[in-house]
């Protein structure tokens, strides 16, 4: 029992530690709660009062109802009147207005005719999700009103499954969990052996009979439990603040988020094997960090990236548990059903560490 | 068995630069043996080679019996190791540093309640047993320091220059400890670069550049000095200084207070009218007498002439 006694010794003496370490104890419970207040209220991706300027060439009643009726939508707030297509023009690379209206002076034999367009949206292209605005904004019925020969009813209906109101945080909050614990799992862990390093602590530990398998576990166990945390900690602010579901079982998403976490701390403790200064471990976690989020699912759809990009989310623990997370938390999944990016999750969790182990040796040179 | 550690050609480079050069090395059981030689020597890397936390580069080392670094796991229960600066955990108190280390031994709960007892009354930490390590003084840091190392009642102790931020009446105390510890049979391997440190060692290897330069017990190495060593009171010692220093068999100078010691090659017939000859015309009432070597004198002969002469070689 020495064995796991001396495990629990370095993890005692860690988490004494990390407790009298007021900044980095603030950071467990802060960076959470901060980024989830950022990124919840923040990111929203159902575009509200884009400002608009109209340029009315036609000033009719039937202009003027168009105009109302886009208003209506509440996705665009008319900001501005052009009075020419100059000044339109200047509205829009100012960034007054992020969308153009042009209405045509002879609107309404357009209309009728329905061969060529009568209205004209012009959309700030430099802007992201504005896009998909400008298509959705097309298909309206109201840009077909007014006894136009085809129906008022759109061709697609479109349902959005899980997430029925279509609100970003619920998509957001639940990927949440893996960006965050990402972000202070890695840097957390890979910190903490370096400064031992750097500190000369190590020196001394590794002249001692503890083995390498106890002192890894060991700085590793307080981090685990900090993670599980966190989890928690998202999971209740999503659902206090943002009243984001949980459909799935909890305990399948628990033990998800541990595996999830070990994966981290695996990387981090990677990191740690290589770097010489507490800085440069922080820098070298930064390089993983941006890569998970920006490739993870987490902003962008995973589909829509090329496959080199893909193949380097494939590698990202962070894609893997973000599945298993929407799965669970949105779609109702098992454990079970998300074997495959568990799996996954499971095999990199056992590569970094091998490969963390096999780097760290006791001995300085 | 009698020795504690052998080392046979000893051998560790860092790149191009050879930081330990073929030692050869002896330490004897339940004695104190020094380490003396300026910083860039070897000493440290030395020391982390016996400990297994550096793989020599050739050579052969055996601690305790043990074939290092091969066998340093082994080693590694019947060793103490103070590093030369302060490595334990600054953010938490005596007893937990020492509970930590006690744990990491694998000591027992009763074991450990009475080693740490003992040591916190041995090295005089009582009153700050509930202070974090990182508010101690020097001194106070060093005796924790050595209270840990000698938790687990180590073979040999080993401690690199354990005592180069501690000052005299703190160093005193330590090497008091160190005497205890030798009475109940430990060995320790010190390094330094303090001569009166060098004198209370049982034997000491002066070290060079990586080689042992001189080796032995230091009255012995005293009396086995390669020099002669005068020393002259004079009025004008800067004069004096300077019309020494075109003597040829003159080897080196130092000044203490009003005397100037020097070391002449041994060799010299009749150094102390040579050395008044050079002086009686700056100062006609110049005393010029022959004295013992002590440790300093060992060093720089030992180190300084060395390396005239291979200067001399090339």
């Amino acid at each position: 029992m020495i064995w796991i006694d001396r495990l629990f010794a370095i993890a005692a003496k860690e988490a004494r530690q990390l407790k009298r370490d007021r900044v980095t104890f603030g950071m467990i419970i802060g960076v959470p709660v901060i980024q989830m207040l950022l990124f919840g209220y923040a990111i929203n991706f159902d575009v509200r009062d884009v400002d608009a300027a109209v340029l009315d060439q036609s000033r009719t009643s039937l202009s003027r109802q168009l105009v109302g009726d886009l208003q209506a939508t509440q996705v665009l707030r008319v900001v501005h009147e052009a009075g020419s297509e100059r000044e339109l023009q200047k509205l829009m690379q100012r960034g007054d207005a992020r969308v153009g209206i042009v209405i045509a002076a002879d609107l309404e034999r357009r209309l009728f005719e329905g061969d060529r367009s009568a209205v004209q949206l012009l959309v700030d292209g430099s802007q992201p999700s504005l896009e998909d605005l400008a298509q959705g904004l097309g298909s309206m019925p109201v840009l077909q009103r007014a006894g136009a020969s085809a129906g008022g009813e759109p061709h697609f209906a479109i349902r959005t499954e899980y997430n029925p109101a279509r609100r970003t945080a619920v998509q957001i909050v639940p990927a949440l969990i893996g960006t965050i614990l990402t972000m202070t799992m890695v840097i957390f862990t890979s910190g903490a052996i370096v400064r031992e390093r750097e500190r000369g602590n190590l020196e001394l530990l590794i002249t001692t009979p503890v083995t390498r398998g106890q002192l890894l576990a060991g700085k590793l166990l307080p981090y685990v439990i900090i993670g599980l945390i966190q989890t928690t900690l998202i999971l209740g602010v999503g659902r206090l603040l943002f009243g984001v579901p949980m459909v799935g079982s909890l305990l399948d998403l628990y033990l998800g988020a541990l595996v999830f976490i070990a994966a981290s701390l695996a990387l981090g403790l990677f990191i740690s094997t290589i770097a010489q200064t507490q800085f440069q471990a922080f820098q070298m976690a930064f390089v993983t960090m941006l890569p998970s989020i920006l490739l993870s699912g987490f902003m962008f759809p995973f589909e829509g990236m090329p496959e080199f990009a893909q193949a380097i989310a494939q590698v990202l623990p962070l894609t893997h548990f973000n599945e298993i997370v929407r799965g669970i938390t949105l779609r109702g999944a098992t454990l079970a059903d998300m074997h495959v990016p568990l799996l996954k999750l499971v095999v990199f969790l056992v590569v970094m560490f091998s490969l963390a182990a096999a780097r760290f040796r006791k001995r300085l040179d | 068995m009698t020795v504690a550690i052998s080392a046979r050609g000893l051998t560790r480079r860092f790149g191009a630069v050879t930081a330990v050069d073929g030692i050869d090395l002896d330490v004897p059981r339940a004695q104190i043996y020094g380490f003396l030689g300026p910083n860039g020597s070897g000493k440290s890397t030395t020391i982390r080679m016996l400990c297994g936390l550096l793989v020599p580069s050739s050579g052969t080392v055996k601690v305790l019996g043990y074939d290092v670094p091969r066998e340093a796991e082994t080693v590694r229960r019947k060793l103490g190791y103070m590093t030369q600066r302060f490595s334990l955990w600054d953010d938490l108190t005596v007893t937990e540093n020492l509970d930590f280390m006690c744990r990491i031994y694998g000591l027992n709960a009763t074991t450990r309640r009475a080693r740490m007892e003992e040591r916190i009354r041995d090295y005089d930490l009582a009153s700050h047993a509930d202070q974090r390590a990182g508010t101690l003084s020097g001194g106070e840091r060093q005796r924790l320091a050595l209270a840990a190392a000698t938790l687990h009642d180590p073979e040999l102790l080993l401690l690199d220059e354990p005592t180069s931020a501690v000052d005299p009446q703190n160093r005193r105390d330590f090497w008091e400890n160190l005497f205890a510890l030798v009475a109940r049979g430990t060995t320790i391997l010190v390094s330094t670069h303090y001569m009166d440190e060098a004198e209370r060692c049982h034997r000491l290897a002066i070290l060079d550049r990586g080689r042992i330069a001189a080796e032995g017990g230091p009255k012995q190495l005293a009396r086995d000095i390669d020099a002669t060593v005068i020393e002259i009171e004079c009025a004008d010692l800067t004069a004096a200084r300077r019309a020494l220093a075109a003597v040829p068999a003159v080897r080196s100078m130092a000044q203490l207070g009003n005397r100037l010691h020097v070391l002449m090659h041994r060799d010299a017939v009749e150094p102390e009218r040579e050395l008044g000859a050079a002086v009686s015309a700056l100062c006609a009432d110049a005393r010029i007498e022959r004295v013992g070597a002590t440790l300093e004198d060992v060093f720089v002969a030992a180190t300084q002439l060395r390396r005239a002469g291979v200067e001399r070689a090339a």
